[in-house]
C-alpha cells in the first residue's frame, strides 16, 4: 500500500536560495512526524509543496495515492491543513467561516451542521461561534484554523506550528488532540519547540538549511547527543578530585572532569565511550570503594542538543557522539 | 459550479459584513446623481433620457472600480488566507470566476440602486426605456470589464494600492484608447492596422454605441471577450504565483 504522503526528491528554489533541497520522505497512518528546524530551515515551504500551495522546482509528492501536481483538488479533499499562523478571514464569524469550508468540502444540511458541531466541541470553540474572528484572541484564531483542518476528517493533516502562541494550557489541549487523532491518521506538524516531540510525535525529523539532518524515533535521535548516558555525580568539594581519578580509571570510561563548584558541593560528569552505557559500572565502583558521592544520575542528552548538533552544520548523522 | 456560487456567496456577504459596501454604495449613488444633475444639467437639457446619465459612468467606474477591485486577490495574499482558499479543494478558475462574480454582483447592487433616477424620467417625461435598458446592460458589462482588469491586477500584488494604482491606470487606458491622447503614442511608428485595433478596444466607443440605444452583438462580444481574456490572465496569474 502507498504511504499516506510521499515526497520524492522535493526541491523549491526561490532565485539563488534553496530553500528544500532534495527531501524523500514517507509518512505512513498512524505516525505523527514532528519537523523540525530552526527558522527558514524550509519546515513551512516543504509543507506547501505538499499540500499543493506552492509548486516544487523540481521532485514530487504525493498525498493518498493522489500525485500533487496531476490531481491536486483530491490531494486536497484527502488532508487538512494548518497554515502558519492560521490565518483566517477576519471579518467573519467562525461559524460563518466554518460553514464555508464545510460547504466547499461537500457537506450540506443536517451534515454540514453535525460536522460543524462536533469540531466545534472538539476545539472548545462554542463561547465565540458568533464574533468576528479577528476580535478573537490568538488562542481562539488558532483553535479555529484547528477546526478548519480537520472538519471533513482527513486521512493527512498538516499543521504548520499548531501550537505556536498558545498558552500551556492551549498548548496541551491542542496535543492532546493531535494524540487522539493521531491512531488512524497521518499527521505532520511542525515545530521549533522540541518538548513538542516528546510530547506528540511518533517520530522526529530535522531539517535545516532544506535537507533532512536526522530522522527516527524521538528517543532513538535521543540517544545522538553528545552527553547520552553520561553520568552526573555530586560529591563535596574535597572529596571531587579523588572521585574523579578513580572513575576516570574504569574501562569504558572516555572522561570524568569537575563541571562546577556551587557552595562546596561539586558536580562531575562521566563520559561513557561510545554512549555506552556506564551507570552500573560507575554505581558498583562508588560501592565498592565506598567513594562519598551524594548523588548519582543519567543524563538522556536532550534533543536540545542534537538540533544543536544537527543544525548548526558541524556535524551530521551519527558523528556526534564521537 | 457549485463551488463557484459558495466562494461567490461567501466573498459578497464578506461585502456587506464591511462598512465597504455601504461606503462604495452610497459614494457611488452621490457621484453618478451630483455629476447627473449639476455637470449633466439633467432637469435642464429638456430631454426624456437618461444619456447625461450614463455618460459619466465610465468615469465613476474609473475611480471606484478598482477600489472594489484591488482588494480580491491582494488582501487574501497579505493576510495569509489564500492558503486556506488554495488548498480547499478548489480548483483556480472556481476561486477566481468565485471571487470575480461576487464583486460584479455588488456592483450591479449598486448600479441597480440608481433605479430611482429612471423612475424620474418616467414622471417627468416619455422616455424610451428600450434605450434606458440597453444602457443599464452596457454600464453592468463595462463595470465587469473594469472589474476583470482589477481582479487581474490584483492578483499581481499582495499591495493593494499598487493593485489599486495599476489597475485604475489601465482602465484609463482602456477607456481612452479611442482618443488622440492614446493613439498619438501609436501614430507615426506603428502600422495603421494597429493602431485601429488599438481605438477599437476603446471602452468609451463601445459603451457610447450600446447608450444609444444599439445594441450590437459587436459590442457585446467586445466586452465579453475582453472579460474573459483578463479574468483568463488572472488564472493564469495566480497560477504562476504557486511557482514563484
Amino acid at each position: 500500500m502507498a504511504s499516506m504522503i510521499e515526497t520524492r526528491n522535493l526541491t523549491k528554489r526561490f532565485g539563488l536560495i534553496t530553500a528544500v533541497d532534495d527531501v524523500t520522505l514517507s509518512v505512513e497512518a498512524g505516525e505523527v512526524l514532528g519537523f523540525l528546524g530552526p527558522n527558514g530551515a524550509g519546515k513551512s515551504t516543504a509543507m506547501k509543496m505538499v499540500t499543493g500551495f506552492l509548486e516544487p522546482t523540481s521532485g514530487s509528492a504525493s498525498v493518498c495515492g493522489h500525485e500533487v501536481l496531476d490531481d491536486p483538488v483530491a490531494v486536497k479533499r484527502a488532508l487538512g491543513y494548518l497554515p502558519e499562523g492560521a490565518p483566517t478571514y477576519g471579518d467573519m464569524t467562525p461559524l460563518s467561516y466554518l460553514g464555508f469550508v464545510a460547504q466547499i468540502r461537500g457537506f450540506d444540511g443536517a451534515e454540514k451542521r453535525k460536522r460543524i458541531d462536533a469540531v466545534v466541541e472538539k476545539v472548545a470553540l462554542e463561547e465565540v461561534l458568533r464574533q468576528p474572528i479577528e476580535t478573537l484572541s490568538k488562542g481562539f484564531k488558532r483553535r479555529v484554523g484547528l477546526a478548519q483542518a480537520m472538519l471533513h476528517d482527513p486521512p493527512v493533516l498538516i499543521m504548520d506550528e499548531p501550537t505556536d502562541g498558545l498558552d500551556p494550557n492551549q498548548k496541551r489541549h491542542v496535543r492532546a488532540l493531535i494524540r487522539e487523532m493521531a491512531k488512524n491518521k497521518a499527521i505532520v506538524i511542525s515545530t521549533h519547540i522540541l518538548e513538542e516531540v516528546d510530547a506528540v510525535c511518533t517520530r522526529a525529523v530535522i531539517i535545516a538549511r532544506g535537507k533532512i539532518r536526522a530522522d527516527g524515533r524521538p528517543d532513538v535521535l535521543r540517544a545522538q547527543a553528545a552527553n547520552h548516558n553520561s553520568v552526573l555525580i555530586t560529591a563535596s568539594q574535597k572529596d571531587a578530585e579523588t572521585i574523579r581519578r578513580k572513575i576516570a580509571n574504569l574501562p569504558d570510561v572516555k572522561a570524568a572532569e569537575i563541571i562546577g563548584t556551587v557552595d562546596g558541593i561539586s558536580k562531575l560528569r562521566i563520559s561513557p565511550k561510545r554512549a555506552k552505557s556506564i551507570a552500573t559500572d560507575v554505581a558498583d565502583l562508588v560501592r565498592s570503594a565506598a567513594l562519598p558521592v551524594q548523588e548519582i544520575f543519567v543524563e538522556q542528552g536532550s534533543l536540545d542538543d542534537v538540533f544543536w548538533d544537527m543544525t548548526m552544520g558541524h556535524s551530521g548523522g551519527g558523528a556526534s557522539h564521537a | 459550479m457549485r463551488n463557484i456560487f459558495i466562494i461567490a456567496k461567501r466573498e459578497l456577504g464578506t461585502y456587506f459584513g464591511t462598512p465597504l459596501a455601504y461606503v462604495f454604495i452610497v459614494i457611488f449613488l452621490a457621484l453618478t446623481g451630483a455629476l447627473t444633475f449639476y455637470l449633466g444639467g439633467f432637469l435642464y437639457n429638456g430631454e426624456a433620457d437618461l444619456h447625461v446619465f450614463f455618460v459619466y459612468h465610465p468615469w465613476v467606474y474609473l475611480l471606484l472600480v478598482p477600489a472594489v477591485a484591488m482588494r480580491l486577490w491582494a488582501e487574501e495574499r497579505k493576510t495569509g488566507t489564500i492558503e486556506n482558499l488554495m488548498t480547499l479543494p478548489v480548483s483556480t478558475y472556481e476561486a477566481v470566476l468565485g471571487k470575480y462574480l461576487a464583486a460584479w454582483v455588488f456592483c450591479g447592487i449598486a448600479l441597480a440602486l440608481t433605479f430611482p433616477i429612471w423612475i424620474t424620467v418616467n414622471i417627468l417625461g416619455d422616455p424610451d426605456n428600450g434605450v434606458i435598458i440597453a444602457s443599464y446592460l452596457g454600464s453592468f458589462l463595462m463595470a465587469g470589464a473594469f472589474l476583470a482588469i482589477g481582479s487581474c491586477m490584483s492578483a499581481l500584488t499582495k499591495n493593494q494600492v499598487i493593485a489599486f494604482v495599476i489597475a485604475a491606470t489601465a482602465c484609463f487606458l482602456f477607456t481612452m484608447s479611442g482618443l488622440d491622447l492614446v493613439l498619438n503614442f501609436f501614430r507615426g511608428w506603428a502600422p495603421d492596422w494597429f493602431v485601429d485595433a488599438v481605438a477599437s478596444l476603446s471602452f468609451l466607443t463601445h459603451f457610447n454605441a450600446v447608450t444609444q440605444g444599439l445594441i450590437e452583438a459587436r459590442d457585446l462580444v467586445f466586452f465579453i471577450s475582453l472579460i474573459a481574456f483578463w479574468l483568463f490572465a488572472n488564472v493564469v496569474v495566480v497560477d504562476l504565483k504557486r511557482a514563484s
